[in-house]
């Protein structure tokens, strides 16, 4: 997966950026996501429904896989079955 | 990875919200990407090569900023500061481009050289109303998004090139999105062709901070726009700062009260001037940040808890602090290097290296990176025991005085102690017996003598070495500085020819 692709959720509105990636499925409600968003949303798997927010990056423990969420959903973000976490950005003054 | 991206989700999350003030008119964020949208098909028609911007900061630095970005094609701000020959030579670099602003000049320079030339205005309604077809396909951004002339000083100037993954990595890392409280404003008055005038607009945009825009500094007109516009936050260049502390000083009044934030770079912060800013702006955080064109502006950062300290701290070290440039941001990583291309212990002076996602250290012909990926950035300094970073001029400016370099920085950190002494630049000499020698300009205060020259020298002498000691003293009624702040050295060496 090409850093810069975009990524669709098959189950809700869910909309991501891929910064990096590695080998492995990129899921949204877990179920696997997609070039397109499909012409009806499929229903999200309810242990994988806690919500992507716009804005936050995903990263998953081993640092292979960052991805910019950029339209909010109800589904969460996994790879290979296992949730993403957000990552922690350290606030920064503003400097420019 | 498109830059164009900030702008999207900022129209997304908040596409009503005033995204950009500048002149009276007020555009949203919708606003914003509906017309970078049209811009972009109007770029993609007229099968240019580049989209130049010659013109003062307006809307149509943003719309041609995320238009050519959409596009896939370079935005290449100039500087319309440059005598007619230096600009007809840059706009010959990038034929044949959409050149937005002053057209007529375009025409008069650079008639032959095949370029699109719009006014502001005419560009702003052509990309208004160019139709965007529902299917239309944005560039990918695997490419160069911006190129940025440096200010060439010394020789011919260099064509700078910061991809899409430079200036994302940048934003993406250093700025969380939708983060400014929604009354926030940042004035912006650093003109488009400088990396902070575009990062400004890429960081505010994405933090969903409002822009309002001051194309022409001067004192009276930047204190004016932050009372009627409460602007809460500002970046400002050295001189920008003594002029507005300047000004106030002179009696010029205006209700600051909304300033949260002022950061400033781009050139050395005399003390005077922070000191006095402190005291003038109590009630604003200040925060001096350190960056290059070619690392998609800031790399490093002095914050606002650091000023307070070292403004309260009896430890001369701790005050020391305000000369810093602080610590390197949690996204890059810095090095400082001898001459052997080693890095350096802890204090010592060598290069400053620099290495991260949003460093480019391109240029068109050549990329300045070495095999690691590491930026020699040509700036001189140390970093301290607790990591705070110093900055002592260019490497080009180091004076070897018998195999002894020695940074011109710390020389005049001594001489502007003189109560005299109102600017200082040293520079190399040429010398038979030692290859370079110490030569300094002055600039006296006001009201003041030139102090005799064995006084100086041994200020100079008990302060550092005797190697540092001056060997001519010349005193000239002002240094050459450019627009942006910075001191031009070169110029100074000159005086000392002949």
């Amino acid at each position: 997966m090409k850093p810069g692709s975009k990524l669709k959720s098959q189950v809700c509105d869910t909309e991501v950026m891929v910064i990096r990636a590695g080998a492995g499925q990129i899921e949204c409600g877990g179920a696997p996501m997609g070039d397109d968003k499909p012409a009806e949303l499929g229903t999200p798997n309810p242990d994988h429904e806690n919500g992507s927010l716009m804005g936050k990056r995903y990263v998953d423990t081993g640092g292979t896989f960052e991805l910019l969420c950029v339209k909010a959903g109800k589904g969460s973000l996994s790879v290979d079955g296992v949730v993403l976490s957000v990552k922690d950005a350290k606030p920064l003054p503003a400097s420019d | 990875m498109n830059i164009a991206l900030l702008l999207e989700m900022a129209a997304e999350a908040a596409p009503e919200r005033i995204g950009l003030v500048c002149d009276g008119k007020s555009w949203s964020y919708g606003r914003l990407l509906t017309a970078a949208r049209g811009a972009a098909e109007l770029i993609r028609q007229s099968g240019v090569h580049y989209v130049a911007l010659l013109d003062e900061s307006s809307e149509a630095a943003v719309i041609a900023l995320f238009g050519a970005a959409l596009a896939g094609i370079p935005y290449c701000p100039l500087n319309y500061r440059l005598a007619d020959e230096d600009l007809s030579a840059l706009l010959g670099r990038i034929a044949p481009a959409l050149v937005i602003g002053d057209a007529g000049r375009v025409a008069r320079v650079a008639g032959s050289q095949g370029h699109t030339a719009l006014t502001r205005e005419a560009f702003v309604e052509k990309a208004n109303a160019t139709p965007v077809p529902d299917d239309a396909e944005h560039d990918f951004g695997e490419g160069i998004a911006v190129q940025l002339f440096t200010s060439g000083t010394t020789a011919a100037p260099k064509a700078a090139i910061l991809r899409h993954a430079n200036l994302l990595g940048y934003i993406l890392g250093t700025v969380e999105f939708a983060s400014a409280d929604e009354d926030a404003v940042a004035l912006v008055v650093v003109p488009p062709y400088h990396i902070a005038g575009i990062s400004a607009l890429m960081s505010s945009i994405y933090s969903l901070r409002r822009i309002v825009m001051l194309p022409a500094f001067s004192p009276e007109g930047w204190l004016a726009l932050v009372e009627s516009q409460r602007v809460t936050n500002a970046f400002v260049v050295p001189t920008m700062l003594g002029r507005i502390i300047e000004a106030m000083e002179k009696g010029a009044t205006a209700n600051v009260s909304s300033l949260r934030a002022i950061s400033y770079g781009g050139g050395k912060m005399p003390i005077e001037v922070i000191h006095k800013a402190l005291e003038r702006f109590a009630g604003t955080a200040f925060t001096n940040a350190y960056g290059l064109t070619e690392t998609s502006s800031t790399v490093a950062l002095l914050g606002p808890e650091d000023h307070r300290e070292a403004l309260a701290s009896d430890d001369p070290k701790v005050r020391a602090r305000l000369t810093s440039i602080g610590k390197p941001i949690p996204t890059v990583e810095v090095e400082i290097r001898g001459e052997d291309g080693r890095a350096l212990p802890t204090g010592e002076h060598g290069e400053i290296y620099v290495r991260g996602e949003q460093v480019s250290g391109e240029y068109k012909e050549k990329s300045a990176l070495d095999s690691d990926g590491w930026f020699p950035t040509r700036d001189a300094g140390y970093m301290d025991e607790h990591g705070y970073l110093f900055l002592s001029g260019r490497a080009d400016d180091v004076i070897v005085r018998g195999g002894e370099n020695m940074s011109p920085g710390e020389i005049e950190d001594v001489l502007l102690t003189h109560p005299a002494i109102a600017d200082a630049c040293a520079c190399a000499v040429p010398s038979v017996e030692w290859g370079e020698t110490v030569g300094v300009a002055l600039v006296t205060r006001e009201g003041h003598d030139l102090p005799q020259e064995a006084e100086l020298c041994n200020l100079v002498r008990e302060r550092l070495r005797s190697s540092r000691v001056p060997e001519k003293i010349i005193v000239v009624s002002e240094l050459p500085y450019n627009e942006m702040g910075k001191l031009l050295r070169r110029e100074v060496r000159k005086y000392f020819e002949g």
